[in-house]
């Protein structure tokens, strides 16, 4: 099959995004399939009609790749894709529509608030942020509103620090959320076509709990998959990431992240194009559920040409 | 059958890629990490945070106006003289450019660095000199030389970005004593050795830029040099100066080298010829006493065997034209109007809030924002203007200078300079007149004079910096 693999564009996440297309390519070639890798840019569109292509796989994390533009274009150029379509990257890549969604669907995921920047600038928001504190209690999390790696994501332990936290999250996004802090165990559940892979779970070293760049070197964080759950959690930790999967309409393949604290799994996001690297989860978990990599780029494949 | 996107890192065109079936690695699993994990030295537990790393990746865009590198302008560089010099080599000395050469570099070379530094007041012996590849090696040489893991060394607060992750890949106990407009503070320094030694140690060195630091600006003063290099005497302590920058002067009387006030007894030197002649040849220099000199060649062995021959030969045939000091009073007049420009611009376009040195020479502006500006996901909505600096924490081991950032000023024409510096000072009134709205000490602020014309009533009252961290 002809396939173009889509990385790289202009978004922060650019240089783990290179990483993924590239594993991508390397195994759709070894399947023999004839891979055209494209760093989305200008000439994208003109490639895309170029190149003839059967499928498109999409490697693209970021705002472009995960919020339904770059699906939107295959779409329009009738190019079968990888991953959920545009609605369910639009309705993935906006944390709060898509908390709204869970909340709506029963799916538990934590209290929030969230603003635009306008909120403050216009409408005083600013005077609603003594109660939002005491509602949801300290530590909160801080985060942008879109963007799916740890930048702008801050824990606020005090009052204080809310204004510093909330002004860097607005750094990477015009909406941001205040979230309650579940204390508990860092869990990443991985789906492809709806059926949950083996649980990943992601301990931070002691050091570095409340950082959320750890998160992604290795050394900093420990890596367990599966994930040393009792049968009841990792069954009720499941459940939420299939029940997030199908209220959020997904498709193909995508990844739940999820904390479990001591009132069961709570849903934080979903990501349309997660991590592909030789050290993100998706595939961790694949070799966990004895999928190689090969087997599982084959079958998202296979998905995409199904729909 | 694979192909490489032509904008692909590995540079490969998709005809070569075709042609040439790619290698395919075996990707790594689960437990191949694990594994590498068990084998990875202590030392590579100190990394740099990955954020920063993914955003400095992006500044390299071609629409972005870097502000961030700390580059040279090769274009000033007459391209004709460089095709006549390289064709001299390869008609006269073709088979001895293409060989090996000493570990120590050619003598041709050695004169050269005598020469350069004569211009600036030093005489080294020549024996005390080795070639290396580019100042960055002469620092790793050091390390590797003086440093077991948990060695103190001390560095200047802010340091050299480039000198962090050389002391942290030996494992280095790195203290920062903090700078102001006269360079490092000689009573904190002292303080700093005081309570060192009280704990019952002292730094394996002391590593400073005295000349137009990088990344704060600021060229220690000639009492702070003196009281420095007597310091060492006293203390038995060895001082590490690293002076790239010291021929690029736009004003001011030059200073004494540390090298200089000392004679080379507990001063040890590195230069380079990156910022005079050319960064991609890659050919510094180190000084130092024979006793260390001896131990710095082995490390040298170990790690290249020697400098590039070939650019060597290059460094000679160019200083041999003898008209090299004409080439840096050229790019000092470019990098003068391009610093110029850009203290205008900071005036112009930064918020009052805002602090920065004013450098004699070298290439750096160091600014200092509010406490409650975090510069690195200050460059994140940066580069959405497409502008790019470097973050202030990258000059610090300890998670420091988070409000701080070092933009470059000789690497883009005087009108990006302007324009970066508007685009960069648009941003961060953005970020003040969020932070205020949002704790509700409200005041809009307009870059520049618009701010001056609100009423003082209005005017919060600035935050005071810490001593040291701003000029």
């Amino acid at each position: 099959m002809r396939v173009a693999v889509i990385k790289g564009g202009r978004s922060l996440e650019r240089a783990v995004s290179m990483r993924s297309g590239a594993r991508v390519e390397d195994a759709l070639a070894g399947a023999g399939h004839d891979v055209t890798g494209i760093d989305a840019g200008e000439d994208l569109v003109g490639r895309l009609k170029a190149g003839s292509f059967e499928a498109a796989f999409v490697a693209l994390h970021g705002p472009g790749g995960e919020d339904g533009t770059v699906q939107e274009l295959l779409e329009i150029l009738s190019i079968p894709y990888t991953g959920p379509g545009v609605a369910a990257c639009l309705r993935g890549m906006d944390k709060v529509l898509a908390k709204n969604i869970l909340r709506e669907r029963g799916v538990p995921t934590p209290d929030w608030v969230a603003f635009n920047s306008t909120a403050f600038r216009e409408l005083g928001a600013a005077d609603a942020l003594a109660e939002i504190e005491e509602g949801l209690g300290f530590p909160l999390v801080v985060k942008p509103g879109a963007g799916g790696s740890s930048l702008g994501v801050r824990f606020a332990a005090s009052a204080d620090e809310v204004p510093e936290a909330l002004v860097a999250a607005f750094s990477y996004d015009d909406r941001v959320l205040l979230e309650r802090h579940v204390d508990g165990r860092e869990l990443a559940v991985s789906l492809i076509d709806g059926e949950p892979l083996p649980i990943v779970e992601a301990a931070p070293n002691e050091a570095d709990q409340f950082n959320y760049e750890a998160r992604y070197e290795i050394g900093r964080t420990t890596y367990t998959c599966p994930a040393e759950l009792a049968e009841a959690e990792a069954r009720a930790v499941s459940e939420a990431a299939v029940a997030t999967w199908e209220a959020l309409d997904f498709a193909g393949f995508g990844r739940v992240d999820v904390m479990l604290g001591s009132d069961g799994p709570q849903v934080l996001e979903i990501n349309a194009v997660p991590g592909l690297t030789d050290t993100s989860l998706l595939p961790m978990a694949c070799e966990a559920a004895g999928i190689s990599f090969d087997e599982f780029a084959e079958r998202a494949l296979t998905l995409a040409a199904g729909r | 059958m694979s192909s490489t996107d032509p904008q692909d890192r590995s540079g490969r065109g998709e005809e070569a890629a075709r042609a040439v079936p790619r290698h395919r690695r075996a990707h790594t699993t689960s437990r191949d990490l694990e594994r590498y994990a068990g084998l990875f030295a202590a030392r590579t537990r100190v990394m740099r945070s990955s954020a920063m790393r993914d955003l400095m990746e992006i500044t390299a865009r071609p629409e972005v106006i870097s502000l961030a590198g700390g580059l040279p302008d090769t274009t000033t560089f007459p391209p004709e003289s460089f095709a006549a010099q390289m064709t001299r080599i390869a008609q006269e000395s073709s088979a001895e450019a293409l060989q090996y050469g000493p570990t120590e570099g050619f003598e041709r070379t050695k004169d050269v660095i005598c020469e350069v530094m004569g211009v600036e007041g030093m005489r080294p012996d020549r024996d005390d000199v080795i070639v290396t590849t580019g100042g960055q090696q002469a620092l790793d040489l050091i390390a590797k030389t003086l440093l077991d893991p948990g060695d103190v060394v001390i560095a200047e607060g802010p340091t050299y970005p480039g000198a962090v992750p050389v002391f942290c890949s030996y494992q280095a106990d790195t203290r920062q004593v903090p700078i102001d407009e006269h360079g490092m503070r000689i009573d904190v320094l002292e303080e700093t050795l005081d309570s060192l030694a009280a704990e019952g140690t002292a730094p394996k060195f002391v590593y400073s830029v005295p000349t137009f630091q990088n990344p704060g600006g600021a060229t220690m003063s000639l009492e702070r040099r003196r009281a420095l290099v007597e310091l060492a005497r006293e203390r038995e302590l060895l001082i590490v100066e690293d002076n790239p920058y010291g021929l690029l002067r736009y004003e001011g009387e030059a200073l004494p080298a540390l090298y200089e006030l000392d004679g080379g007894d507990y001063v040890l030197y590195a230069g380079t010829f990156s910022k005079i002649l050319s960064p991609g040849i890659r050919v510094g220099w180190l000084c130092a006493p024979p006793p260390v000199m001896e131990k710095v060649v082995l490390g040298k062995q170990a790690a290249d065997l020697c400098t590039s021959t070939l650019t060597q030969y290059f460094v000679g045939e160019f200083f041999g034209e003898e008209r090299w000091m004409d080439y840096v009073d050229d790019v000092v007049a470019i990098y003068r109007g391009r610093r110029d420009a850009m203290l205008d611009a900071l005036e112009r376009f930064f918020p009052a809030e805002a602090r920065w040195s004013r450098p004699e020479g070298g290439l750096f502006v160091w600014v200092t924002l509010p406490d409650y500006i975090n510069t690195t996901d200050l460059l994140a909505k940066a580069l959405r203007e497409n502008v790019a600096f470097v973050p202030g924490e990258a000059a610090f081991t300890d998670g420091r200078g988070s409000h701080s950032m070092r933009l470059n000023f000789s690497a883009q024409s005087e009108d990006e300079i302007r324009e970066g510096v508007r685009r960069i000072g648009r941003v961060i009134a953005d970020q003040l007149d969020l932070y205020r709205t949002i704790t509700g000490e409200h005041r809009m602020v307009e870059p520049g004079a618009a701010a001056a014309e609100e009423p003082s009533a209005d005017v919060l009252p600035l935050r005071r910096r810490p001593r040291g961290e701003r000029d």
